[in-house]
């Protein structure tokens, strides 16, 4: 069983694309695509990984990011997060928020794979 | 030591005399001790400087050259003050309680306080009482070289003119000490008056002393007197009835119009009682004064050789007898008649001339500098009193030098009476007709004054030195009706009497006329209701009271405070009250209190209560000052009221501006949000169409449905990503105006049926909730775009209603040239901040509920546009709601 | 301003007033007619001597001021009450 990611996003085109390269590339996925109870999901799944979407029904992915910082127990949990909106000012808050890595849709799968062993290297 | 210098000591001892009168009465005044300065008798004796050194020199000239015309000039005086009760008790009643300083200043005040009659009535006073003062000066110096005839010693003093330099600079200094002490409100000379009154005891005594020696010492008794007359070249009684009239009334109008005799008569009084003394006093002192004027002439002209000047028979004939005491004590008794007259026509000329030329022209060169100081004022007065005393008897002194001093004394007398005359008209009309107006006075004392100097005052200086013998014989420009002693062809009367009479008359009916003509200023019609019916507005025992103000004086300044319209409707109502028609009512406590409070509303409590009380004549201040006061308070609420208007209007702009930099801001962060909207509505399906066409191109093996599931997800997005790209250009087009529109008829239930089934409104969560009856409206427009709008608004619906059960109402209500169509959700609603900017371009209620690119509802804000209909908002509906509002009526809107 | 009527009994004295202010009226009128008739002798073509002609001017002189005052002892130049109400000539307008 592979290293665990979890996906927060909400357009289901979106989350189909990213659980498919994942698991095909042997990760194991779970899913969410509300912003308002991500913290919840996030404590419950404890995952390897996690890649976030900005803009995201009920709660902003700079929000989450930004109290996940703050959390002693999931402080260290490495973030890839993907935003439509690819503009500076939005990297900039990204990485104020304290993301680990920052990429802008439409993304490369292979791009996304490399980040993520990157992130999460194999034992 | 020769008899002049006997003269001049005894002149310098007399003076000196005057000089310690004059200052104890000022002292004992001072001190309160001058209840014997107050006896009616002095008023009378100062009544006496009517009789000049004209009368008492150049009445015996005149009687030697004409007889007994010189009587005339007493006679007139004597009925004017006989009957006292017609005009002296009503000018001195006026003059007390309306604080006039002079004949100008009556004149003015009557007239609305006009400074232009004032500053007019002043200039005529000047001009006819200038040559008065030449004579008093002649009279003197003529008298002294009688002595230095006798004598034939050189006078000290050189000649003639410095000899009169020096009487006038004398008197000038004499007037300036005691004329302008003070600067008592009432304008009164206790030093002066006493001053007068001893010399009209000293001229009368003088007088009297020669009569009796020529009667009894020369002529031998009364009865051979009486003979003696008769057998003189003026033994005869040959009146001219014109003159012997004319110089009646003439005598009588001067008494009134003379400045010197309205300062004695009605400025100098004490108390109105005194008139009562004066009515028999006074008469008895003028027919002792010229009792024994005809003896004196006859015997003058008997026993003087024929060449000697009759103007001095009363000095000449005690000398040639031997008498050279009683010589003196007549030659005291003319320099008295002179210097008296002169000090007090020098006072009433001075404070005429200061209070309307002087202190107006001050006033008005002070203006650029800034207020007024208070204090200031008062010494300017003074000082402006000074130089005009000063100004005067230069101007006197000027006259007599110009002149030569030749002309009979008598003539310059009578030239001065009938100018000073031309006040009269306007002086009794405004006394007696409150119909008077300041147009009429002016028209008819200029007239009456160019009458005056065409006909009298200039043809006096003889032919060719102002008029030219060509304007004698032929009058003004050649026009035989302007010769100047025969004006309008009437030839034939004696000159004086021609001019007094065309003046006099002209002056009065233009008077008249022009009055009755105009319609005079509030302040005029106040003014003349205050001297007209003085009786009834001035209390009998009061002294000097300021303007004694009556419901018009209180009206005119409650205007200036409250405004005209606030103002006439306030004493309208409290007339009402009274039970009086029109606007003034009766000025009674009560009323008076509500008057104050209103006012106190406006310029403060203590002010109002000054200012009432000052207007109803309890207080010192004029009418003028208060007005004036009104005015500044006027001034300073309209500033007030233009200030607070100013900053409403500020206060109004700043909202104004707020609400639109509000918008701006919201609309710049909207715009900012533009491109991050743009790019996040474009690259989510791209980001799907991508990751998709990589998977079906990276991944070998997939399942056939899973390839079908994949290359449909790519399509799907690949219309989404067309959608929003042609939602934009339509957008563009509509803004553009381009829009190419497909009228049709339809009814509306039809359109609202095919946009529920285009979103599966109907088949979804939502329940739509609609009224067919009345939906079955027949409308002219373009269907789908219509059809766009409504999809529009059912689909945000859908997106947006947060309700548990989501609910739709669709009402339609008809209302005759419009629809209305209301599409209400149940739901949270557009919180207020974002209601203004839902209808533009990328506004998207918040971040958190995304969905549409956000240009949904700007489309149909420019298609209703389109379609001569309009969206908006409906707040306060429970939920979400949007009013579509359509015309039914055929309109070719579309272009 | 307006001052309380006077008692009755003052009826009298108030009458004699005002016929005395008439008399005081009438003063200058009568001075005015008199001093004008020595004109009539000369318009005649009478000619009278100078000093009868005085004789009659001062004559009259001590007439009127004589007349005016005894008028005076009466007169009280300060109305009373009621005392104006009667004269035309300051009711004008």
């Amino acid at each position: 069983m592979g290293k665990q990611v979890l996906v927060i996003e909400d357009e289901p085109n979106i989350i189909e694309a990213i659980s498919f390269i994942l698991m095909r590339d042997g990760w194991s996925v779970a899913t969410h695509s509300n912003g308002q109870d991500a913290m919840q999901v996030i404590r419950a799944c404890r995952p390897d990984l996690l890649i976030l979407d900005v803009m995201l029904p009920g709660r902003s992915g700079y929000d989450i990011l930004t109290e996940l910082r703050e959390d002693t127990d999931l402080g260290r949990l490495p973030v890839l997060m993907l935003t439509a909106r690819g503009q500076a000012k939005d990297r900039e808050m990204a990485e104020k928020a304290g993301v680990s890595r920052f990429m802008t849709k439409p993304f490369s799968n292979a791009e996304v794979l490399e980040a993520l062993r990157q992130l999460v290297p194999e034992e | 030591m020769g008899i002049f210098n006997v003269l001049i000591v005894v002149c310098l001892g007399y003076v000196a005399l005057l000089f310690i009168v004059a200052f104890m009465a000022e002292r004992a005044a001072a001190r309160g001790q001058s209840s014997w300065l107050r006896s009616p008798f002095i008023y009378t004796l100062s009544l006496s400087i009517y009789c000049t050194a004209w009368t008492f020199y150049g009445a015996v000239g005149y009687a030697a050259r004409s007889g007994l015309e010189y009587l005339t000039i007493y006679l007139g005086p004597t009925l004017v003050v006989v009957g006292w009760w017609w005009m002296l008790r009503k000018l001195v009643r006026i003059g007390r309680s309306q604080r006039i300083t002079s004949v100008a200043d009556l004149i003015s005040s009557r007239y609305g306080k006009s400074n232009t009659l004032a500053v007019f009535a002043t200039l005529v006073a000047v001009i006819g009482t200038t040559p008065y003062i030449a004579l008093q000066l002649q009279s003197v110096t003529l008298s002294f070289s009688s002595f230095a005839g006798v004598e034939a010693t050189v006078p000290p003093f050189g000649d003639r003119n410095a000899m009169a330099f020096w009487v006038a600079g004398g008197l000038a200094f004499f007037t300036i000490l005691f004329g302008t002490r003070n600067l008592d409100a009432n304008e009164r000379h206790h030093g002066v008056v006493m001053a007068i009154a001893l010399e009209a005891v000293v001229k009368l005594v003088a007088l009297i002393a020669v009569g009796i020696f020529v009667i009894w010492g020369l002529a031998g008794g009364i009865e051979a007197t009486l003979a003696k007359i008769d057998a003189s070249p003026i033994g005869t009684f040959t009146p001219s009835a014109g003159r012997w009239a004319g110089l009646t009334f003439l005598s009588a109008a001067a008494f009134l119009t003379l400045p010197r005799m309205f300062q004695v008569m009605v400025v100098e009084n004490e108390d109105e009682r005194h008139l009562r003394t004066a009515s028999w006093a006074f008469p008895t002192y003028l027919m002792l004064m010229s009792l024994f004027v005809v003896p004196i002439a006859v015997v003058g002209l008997e026993l003087m050789p024929a060449g000697a000047n009759p103007d001095l028979f009363v000095l000449t004939l005690p000398l040639s007898q031997g008498r050279e005491g009683l010589a003196m004590l007549s030659f005291i008794g003319g320099f008295s008649s002179a210097t008296s007259m002169v000090i007090v026509a020098a006072i009433a000329l001075s404070t005429m001339v200061s209070n309307h030329i002087v202190m107006p022209i001050w006033l008005w060169l002070k203006e650029d500098g800034g207020t007024v100081v208070s204090g200031d004022v008062r010494g300017i007065v003074l000082l402006s009193r000074r130089v005009s005393i000063a100004g005067v008897l230069a101007l006197g002194y000027l006259y007599y030098r110009i002149s030569g001093g030749g002309a009979a004394l008598a003539a310059i007398g009578l030239i001065s009476f009938a100018g000073l005359a031309q006040v009269l008209p306007a002086m009794v009309g405004g006394m007696f007709w409150r119909g008077a107006t300041r147009a009429g006075a002016m028209s008819g004392l200029a007239v009456g004054f160019f009458l005056w100097l065409f006909c009298l005052l200039l043809p006096s200086f003889g032919e060719g030195v102002v008029l030219s013998a060509e304007t004698f014989q032929n009058g003004l420009g050649g026009l035989a009706w302007l010769r100047p002693q025969a004006l309008f062809g009437i030839t034939g009367m004696d000159p004086l009497v021609h001019a007094v009479m065309w003046s006099m008359s002209l002056n009065t009916l233009l008077f008249i006329f022009v009055s009755l003509l105009t319609f005079p200023s509030p302040l005029e019609r106040l003014q003349g209701a205050q001297f007209v019916n003085v009786f009834q507005h001035s209390g009998a025992t009061q002294g000097w009271s300021g303007g004694v103000a009556q419901s018009e004086d209180l009206m005119v300044m409650a205007q200036r405070i409250l405004g005209g319209p606030e103002a006439q409707s306030f004493f309208q109502a409290e007339a009402t009250r009274q039970g009086l028609a029109g606007f003034l009512p009766e000025p009674i406590p009560d009323f008076l209190q509500r008057l104050e409070r209103k006012l106190s509303g406006s310029v403060g409590s203590a002010t109002a209560h000054a200012m009432v009380a000052q207007t109803m004549g309890r207080a010192t201040v004029s009418v003028d000052d208060l007005l004036r006061v009104a005015d500044e308070t006027a001034q300073m609420m309209e500033y007030q009221s233009q200030l607070e208007t100013k900053s409403e209007e500020l206060a109004r702009t700043a909202r104004q501006l707020r609400a639109a930099n509000e918008k701006l801001t919201q609309l710049s962060v909207q715009k900012d949000a533009f491109l991050s909207q743009i790019s996040h509505e474009l690259r989510t399906p791209m980001t799907s169409i991508r990751a998709f066409s990589e998977i079906l191109r990276d991944t070998d093996g997939l399942q056939q449905d899973a390839l079908r599931k994949y290359a449909g997800i790519i399509h799907t997005e690949a219309i989404r990503l067309t959608r929003l790209l042609d939602d934009l250009l339509d957008l563009s087009v509509l803004e553009n105006g381009q829009v190419n529109l497909n009228q049709r008829d339809g009814v509306l239930s039809t359109v609202i049926d095919h946009a529920v089934a285009a979103t599966g409104a109907g088949a979804g969560r939502m329940r739509i909730r609609r009224t067919a009856l009345t939906e079955a409206v027949p409308i002219h427009t373009d269907l789908d775009r219509l059809a766009q709008v409504f999809i529009n608004l059912i689909a945000n619906a859908q997106k947006y209603c947060d309700a548990e059960r989501p609910e739709l109402t669709i009402t339609v209500q008809n209302r005759g040239a419009s629809v209305v169509v209301d599409f209400i959700d149940n739901g949270s609603g557009v919180p207020r901040e974002a209601q203004a900017l839902i209808f533009e371009k990328f506004a998207r209620v918040s971040e958190q509920k995304a969905g549409g690119a956000g240009l949904g509802l700007a489309i149909c804000r420019e298609i209703m546009a389109r379609l001569s209909g309009s969206i908006t908002y409906l707040p306060g509906q429970g939920g979400a709601a949007f009013r579509v509002t359509l015309r039914t009526i055929r309109t070719n809107a579309a272009k | 301003m307006r001052r309380p009527r006077g008692p009755i009994f003052l009826e009298r004295r108030s009458y004699r007033q005002r016929r005395l202010r008439d008399a005081a009226r009438f003063l200058p009128i009568l001075g005015a007619g008199l001093w004008m008739v020595p004109l009539l002798f000369a318009l005649d073509g009478v000619s009278s001597s100078t000093s009868s002609v005085m004789l009659y001017v001062f004559g009259v002189w001590v007439l009127l001021a004589g007349l005016s005052a005894l008028l005076s002892l009466g007169l009280d130049p300060q109305p009373g009450p009621g005392d104006e109400s009667a004269p035309s000539d300051e009711r004008a307008d």
